[in-house]
């Protein structure tokens, strides 16, 4: 990693310098971390007085545990769902904002501000609007014969917390996109057009490939977002439920641990996801260099 | 555009003003719901057109709050958070900034090392490492503070390198000359390097308070004090009640989201240049 070519002579001011910045780090993110790898290697008593080494039969347990694979399923579910949804809406918006010139700036405007909405409260604004007794959607869904009941059917709160989640995240891929879209040259779009290409053959066949790599950087995260920043969503709303219907992950490890106080169990599975975390940040890291010159 | 088809044209804009309508919708039924009595809600289907309880409600969440619902006044609660904002988006800066300045203008040993310690914040998500430390600021005694709100959250590793990349295209002559003049490092950091980076600390301001503003949580584990609740975690105190009072939830909602919505729309484009420069 490069400085500048000339440097100040210090012997003690860059270590100040950058002292508070990993204190804190130390203090509030690795030794935490190294406190969740211990425990999950040791398990409690039932009265939580002693603690024995057990290797790691946590991480055994929690893949023999019915619970634990069904919150592996509801969370790609989930990810899946919202990264698709949220891409394909923001994706749509874009390329059609993108066609327009004096309005431009307005749409955009328009588009952009739910990224400032707390996922917390646009889990609240969801449930409400899809709220079986009073909510506007299920009125209107029973005029077409679906009953809509998220605290029963885990299929529609699923679908509930997929829309709030991909709702609050159209405004970002919506932002990212239309970037995309704005550095595709042009020339290459007149020039298909010349030859007799309509717009929607321009669209595959030109723009989409060169919106590839934007859309690989944008899966990964919004896979990320889906996996780890909507816990505020489910929280507020279906706490996991119906019948775990909607326990993903980030929700499981603070139930077990700060509900259910099954310390062991909820270090392994703060481990688990912190392997994940570091493998979807490695591959946005390495793809980020290649996204230089496509 | 490259040819004109006035059919197009419309359908864009029929796809956009139902994207738009799409997008400002449930915000648009929260506005409706906070405008009426809980009663007018409860009749059956939600009204769609405003009521006449809206300066009733917004005054009573203000003032009082939903006190059965253990959620403190608004006004209370919006001071909290925007406390907690100011202190993450200002900590987060500093100590980005400062963080940035030694790897860039120091040779020093261990510089790879700490660079990687900064590094490992990006990976470790406050949800994926939640009670053990929850557990180191319960032994600080930072539990029910501002200190205990704001401090755990302020590291950043996208700061200290968007800062550093920023540093690293200020040329080389800006350093030589103020050696030449004689300033030391202190003075180099606050007269040259500080008006310059004056625009992205800006842009990044508005990223930074935006994350601190939504925070949930954190605030949700740590604060047990009323005195303490933050907005967007005293909301979801009122929906878990048995019945909620929907008129005052949405209130409350609606008073949370304007601040940084505001921030958004005034901001437009440094909020947009902090986006896209954070994620490269």
């Amino acid at each position: 990693m490069q400085t500048k070519r000339m440097t100040y002579p210090g012997r003690f001011l860059p270590y100040a310098l950058l002292a508070p910045q990993v204190i804190v780090t130390l203090i509030f993110f690795i030794w935490p971390a190294g406190q969740a790898l211990y425990q999950s290697l040791l398990r409690e008593d039932a009265f939580g007085l002693r603690s024995t080494f057990v290797g790691l039969e946590n991480f055994a347990r929690l893949f023999r545990d019915g619970s634990y694979v069904n919150s592996l399923s509801v969370t790609v579910v989930f990810a899946v769902g919202t990264t698709l949804l949220s891409m394909t809406v923001a994706l749509l918006l874009a390329s059609t904002v993108n066609r327009m010139i004096r309005s431009r700036s307005t749409y955009t405007t328009l588009l952009v501000w739910p990224y400032a909405i707390a996922p917390a409260l646009a889990g609240v604004l969801w449930w409400f609007i899809f709220n079986p007794s009073i909510g506007i959607v299920p009125y209107m869904l029973e005029m077409v014969g679906y009953q809509w009941n998220h605290r029963n059917s885990g299929s529609d709160a699923m679908l509930l917390v997929i829309f709030a989640a991909a709702w609050k995240q159209i405004s970002y891929n919506f932002l990212f996109f239309l970037a995309g879209l704005q550095s595709i040259p042009q020339s290459l779009i007149e020039a298909a057009s010349i030859d007799g290409a309509s717009p929607t053959k321009r669209f595959w066949t030109i723009i989409f490939p060169l919106l590839t790599p934007t859309t690989f950087f944008l899966l990964v995260v919004n896979v990320v977002y889906a996996m780890f920043d909507t816990f505020a969503i489910i929280h507020a709303t279906t706490a996991g439920g119906p019948a775990q219907a909607t326990n993903i992950l980030v929700y499981k490890v603070y139930a077990d641990g700060f509900v259910g106080l099954n310390l062991g169990s909820s270090a392994a599975q703060s481990v688990i996801l912190m392997v994940i975390v570091v493998a979807l940040t490695m591959i946005q890291f390495r793809f980020i260099e290649r996204r230089v010159n496509y | 555009m490259v040819e004109n088809r006035p059919w197009a044209n419309l359908i864009a804009h029929i796809v956009l003003i139902s994207g738009v309508a799409l997008v400002v919708f449930p915000v648009y039924v929260a506005i409706i719901a906070s405008t009426h009595s809980l009663s007018g809600l409860l009749q059956g289907t939600l009204p769609l057109l405003p009521g006449g309880h809206g300066i009733e409600n917004y005054t009573r969440m203000w003032q009082s709050g939903v006190s059965n619902a253990g959620a403190p006044p608004a006004a209370l609660m919006l001071w909290n958070s925007f406390i907690m904002a100011m202190a993450i988006t200002v900590g987060k800066l500093s100590i980005s900034l400062l963080s940035a300045f030694a790897i860039v203008y120091f040779r020093f040993r261990f510089r790879m090392f700490f660079f990687w310690v900064i590094f490992v914040t990006l990976m470790l998500p406050v949800e994926v490492r939640i009670i053990p430390t929850f557990k180191v600021v319960a032994d600080l005694k930072m539990l029910n503070s501002f200190a205990g709100l704001s401090i755990p959250l302020i590291a950043s590793a996208t700061a200290t390198f968007l800062f550093r990349q920023f540093f690293m295209t200020i040329p080389e002559e800006m350093l030589e000359a103020a050696r030449v003049d004689g300033a030391g490092p202190l003075k180099f950091f606050k007269d040259i390097l500080m008006p310059l980076s004056v625009t992205n600390i800006a842009a990044l301001f508005v990223i930074m308070f935006i994350y601190g503003w939504n925070q949930y949580l954190w605030p949700l584990i740590i604060t047990t004090d009323p005195d303490y609740y933050t907005i967007v975690m005293g909301i979801q105190r009122m929906t878990s009640e048995e019945n909620p009072q929907w008129q005052l939830v949405m209130a409350a909602v609606v008073m949370a989201a304007l601040p940084p919505v505001l921030v958004i729309l005034f901001m437009q484009r440094l909020f947009v240049k902090g986006l896209t420069e954070t994620e490269k």
